[in-house]
């Protein structure tokens, strides 16, 4: 399948991605940081689907779009907005912030110059096709102990989480 | 919301759980214009998430002073009123009051005229309990019964609009008797309800009697102890399914009802379910009297002897019967004039209401509206 | 120019495989068109099924047998005050219900309605479909927030609970199909619609069919989760009528309203049809193993012609039987018409270079017919569940069995 209109959707989807992370932090409402955050996520999305990565593209809708910003919007909606709203939204620090905005692009600058040697020109063309069954063979096979050492922390997560929330069991 | 705060200031409701996270209780207003509060009720409910910490009946937006009207009308004028009480029951209204009023003057409405009632005011009965498991599977969110019992209470309305010219508010009986004799073919029309109805009354058993999701809704649900409810005067099936077997019908017989065999249905637990069930069961010994009523109904005249001008005499009386929703009480004081010095009505609906709150505190929302659908309320009767 | 245009015509890929941009647009609008039909038509069968359940006749005023009432509906929540409230976040509000349309109708890009009849094959269909069909509960809880009112936050956030719930029980049942999937030479699975269709094709059964009875009772967790996760009843809570009102869209009218309603009945299409493609067979037409060669082909593919000639049948019989009076007149030429219109239809779908076009999209809709009736049954059957019931249902019933169901369709899978 050739893709259609490539760079206009890359920097369609890069431009709300960005658009909605300044969002985030801009809005005064939590509600209206965390739909931001979904305009970000969906736009990360599209992006995945574009580098051929389908299956993290669903995952990520599902996962954090579908799943994680809806528990998110959930908590928020049920915790009491009105103080936070009036609430200051930024403190007062802009020296120390702006030199870390420096300090960071500085360093993007220095990676990109400097380790232009190390990125490849192009990305090397991923089989579009059988994506999705080699994320299943890696994660199966070769990362089959990491894998499940990580469901087994996500399993302690949750009973954690149901002993610490319950007061009786 | 100022009033709502105002009422709820009143009651000593539960605080709500501080310990985890810091959850609010909300405040919701379900009524006036809510489609599952049979009419008018407000009920502020106050609720922790969905579960409800504490109620209030916010009553009164159907009032029109009943009793106050009695007191300027004289005795047979007042009879139509008693019909806009309980208009789901106009008939079981119409005759505690006749019979009140017979009491007071020390009158017998003649046989033919109790049998009459008694046809008339059993198939109330049904109509009454039909409209309720319509109303009442419709809030549980069962759409289909209604529309079956709507279509079955119809030929019950068929039959009264026959008789007397009305069907809801039928003003069927008189001070003394019953004004209108049967018309042609009343006894057999009725025989062949009775024939249609009973196979229709399995029907709605077989929709929702062991429908799982029907009795996870309604069992346990609105549990009201047999205690409580003599503690607070609840009475007809609610009272019934709680396992107490008082029915007024056996207890202290009015019009021709000791002529008739019949069981009074009791319940158990005094759940929703139990309510559900010795409603049905009542629908079924209905139709056992009337098919003995329509069987033996005497000959003779319909009207006892009663003055042109009813003056009862000084005193008072208290007379009850058992109306649908449960004890109909009139208590009239008369001074002697063609009006009532006082009458004062004892509303089955309105007393009943009063067991909601102590129904309903811990459960969800949604039992909140199961338990208004039980107690068959009918706003008419509560305002007055 | 015309041979760009003519260009897919022959092709045997989906426009999206294709890379024919026009042709994706093509399909994408007649999909939007055929949905928004369905949805017309199911306003109109719902209230008449539902009614006839329930010994009564339903629209029967506007246009013979209440035909015209969806259109007239639709202009009327068309030409409708639309109110916001003062109270409400008008952003938020004004997004709710688009947010939850899109959602709705950005599912069917991977619907198969045919081996070619999709507009694109997405490699993970499945969980592209049921990715975005979770996201409406974005939507829904963004329409209760939104509208700062108390009915409409509980019933958005009874929706949340509910949707992100059932959805766990779904995403079991359908990995057990996905699984089933791989019963095959490569032993690969696929999570591609059009892939999964061909599998049950290659392995000569319907997955609900597949080591009986263990597809039957993935395909009955999923028909359970997927009417959950539609909000229809019996687990309506989140518009519990007698309960919240209306639930999340209480504050919502006119033509805000509609959409909420276009996305509700086009969410309940869209589950349906990955039930179809997952356990029966999607485009598939009944028993193409068993009743197989070239006489039972030709039967099977007079099908389609013969419906809607029974249809136009149906609504002859409707004119017949139509009160002769003049005030019928208008309405017995119009029903006569419209049966004339359905048997020119049935027809065109006699001819052969159509009868083989159709087919698949027939059969794949007739199975979703099937599935919306049961949605229409089930409304008028069942009382509804209590949250907590319902979170029961989920939680502790259909997520083990998912489990069950889904390592015993391993052990077979490796075993048998």
């Amino acid at each position: 399948m050739q893709p259609v209109a490539t760079t206009f959707f890359f920097y369609l989807l890069s431009g709300l991605a960005v658009l909605g992370g300044i969002l985030v932090i801009t809005r005064k409402n939590p509600v209206h940081s965390a739909l931001a955050l979904i305009l970000t996520l969906l736009s990360l999305a599209g992006l995945y689907l574009m580098l051929y990565a389908p299956f993290v593209a669903g995952v990520q809708i599902i996962l954090y779009a579908g799943g994680i910003m809806v528990l998110f919007l959930f908590v928020i909606m049920l915790v009491n907005l009105e103080r936070s709203a009036k609430e200051e939204q930024f403190n007062k620090q802009w020296i120390a912030g702006t030199a870390a905005a420096l300090a960071l692009g500085v360093l993007f600058i220095l990676v990109y110059t400097g380790g232009k040697a190390l990125f490849p020109e192009h990305l090397a063309q991923l089989p579009e096709q059988s994506n999705t069954q080699e994320v299943a063979i890696l994660l199966y096979g070769n990362y089959m102990f990491a894998f499940e050492i990580a469901s087994l922390l996500l399993l302690v997560a949750i009973i954690g989480a149901v002993v610490m929330a319950k007061k009786r069991i | 919301m100022t009033d709502a705060t105002k009422y709820l200031s009143r009651l000593e409701l539960g605080q709500p759980d501080q310990t985890f996270l810091d959850s609010n209780e909300l405040i919701i207003n379900m009524g006036p214009q809510h489609p599952a509060t049979h009419g008018v009720l407000r009920v502020i409910l106050k609720l922790d998430g969905e579960k409800v910490l504490g109620t209030e009946c916010v009553i009164g937006y159907l009032h029109r002073g009943v009793e106050k009207i009695a007191e300027h009308r004289t005795y047979a004028m007042f009879n139509p009123y008693v019909d806009r009480m309980d208009y789901v029951a106009a008939v079981s209204n119409g005759l505690g009051y006749c019979e009140a009023v017979e009491k007071l003057m020390n009158i017998q409405a003649p046989p033919r005229a109790n049998y009459i009632r008694v046809i008339l005011t059993e198939l109330n009965r049904l109509a009454s309990h039909m409209l309720w498991l319509g109303t009442h599977a419709l809030d549980i969110g069962a759409i289909t019964p209604l529309f079956y019992t709507f279509r079955d209470r119809e030929e019950i309305l068929k039959i009264f609009e026959k008789y007397c010219g009305a069907r809801l508010t039928t003003h069927a009986f008189r001070i003394g008797g019953c004004q209108y004799e049967t018309y042609e073919g009343f006894e057999t029309e009725v025989k062949k309800f009775l024939k249609f109805v009973a196979p229709k009354i399995d029907e709605y058993e077989e929709l929702l009697t062991t429908n799982r999701i029907w009795v996870k809704r309604t069992r346990d649900v609105g549990v009201i102890s047999a205690k409580d409810c003599i503690a607070l005067g609840v009475t007809g099936p609610v009272l019934r399914a709680s396992g107490v077997k008082w029915d007024i019908r056996k207890a202290q017989p009015y019009a021709a009802y000791s002529d008739f065999d019949f069981e009074i249905p009791i319940g158990e637990k005094g759940d929703t379910y139990d309510r559900y069930i010795v409603r049905m069961k009542e629908m079924r010994q209905s139709l056992r009297i009337i098919e003995q009523a329509v069987g033996k109904i005497p000959e003779g005249p319909i009207m006892a002897k009663i003055p042109k001008v009813i003056k009862p005499p000084v005193g008072e009386i208290y007379h009850s019967i058992e109306a649908p929703k449960g004890e109909l009480g009139y208590f009239i004081v008369s001074d002697g004039s063609t009006q009532p010095y006082r009458l004062r009505v004892r509303p089955p609906s309105f007393v009943n209401l009063q067991a909601l709150d102590m129904m309903v505190r811990g459960a969800l929302v949604a039992d909140v509206i199961a338990v208004i659908g039980t107690l068959d309320i009918v706003l008419g009767e509560v305002d007055r | 120019m015309l041979d760009y245009i003519t260009s897919y015509l022959k092709s045997d890929l989906t426009p999206g495989a294709a890379g024919n941009v026009l042709w994706a647009f093509v399909y994408i609008l007649l999909i939007f068109l055929g949905l928004s039909v369905a949805v017309i038509a199911m306003n109109w069968l719902e209230r008449k099924i539902l009614a006839h359940m329930q010994v009564r006749l339903g629209p029967m005023r506007v246009g013979p047998h209440g035909l015209l009432q969806p259109v007239a509906d639709a202009l009327k929540l068309l030409i409708k005050e639309d109110i916001m409230p003062a109270e409400a976040d008008k952003v938020v509000f004004w997004m709710a219900p688009l947010f939850v349309v899109m959602t709705a109708f950005t599912v069917f890009i991977v619907v198969p309605f045919g081996p070619t009849h999709a507009v694109t094959d997405m490699n993970i269909g499945v969980l592209f479909m049921l990715g975005v069909s979770s996201l409406s509960v974005l939507g829904i809880v963004m329409a209760g927030w939104a509208s700062n009112s108390h009915y409409p936050l509980i019933g958005a956030l009874r929706s949340s609970a509910q949707m992100v719930s059932y959805e766990i029980a779904m995403g079991l049942a359908v990995i057990s199909a996905v699984l089933m999937s791989s019963l095959n030479q490569a032993g690969t699975g696929t999570l591609s619609m059009i892939g999964l269709v061909q599998a049950q094709q290659a392995q000569h059964t319907w997955f609900v069919f597949k080591f009986f009875p263990l597809g039957l009772i993935a395909f009955v967790i999923f028909a359970i989760a997927m009417v959950a996760e539609t909000n229809r009843a019996p687990f309506d809570l989140p518009e519990a009528e007698s309960e919240l009102t209306a639930g999340f869209h209480t504050e919502y009218s006119g033509f805000r309203w509609s959409l909420f309603f276009l996305a509700e009945y086009s969410a309940m299409i869209a589950v349906s049809s990955i039930a179809v493609t997952l356990w029966l067979g999607g485009w598939m037409r009944p028993f193409p193993t068993w009743l197989s060669g070239e006489t039972w082909d030709l039967v099977f593919s007079l099908f389609p012609g013969l419906t809607f000639i029974f249809l136009a049948v149906f609504a002859f019989v409707g004119v017949v039987r139509m009160p002769k009076h003049p005030y019928f007149r208008i309405q017995t030429m119009g029903l006569a018409g419209f049966g004339a219109v359905l048997g020119l239809i049935g027809l065109v779908l006699f001819a052969p270079p159509v009868r083989d076009r159709i087919q698949d999209i027939y059969w794949f809709s007739v199975k979703v017919a099937v599935s919306m009736y049961m949605y229409i049954w089930y409304r008028g059957t069942f009382p509804r569940y209590r949250f907590d019931q319902l979170m029961k249902v989920g939680w502790k019933i259909l997520l083990p069995v998912g489990i069950g169901v889904l390592i015993l369709t391993a052990i077979a899978g490796v075993w048998l």
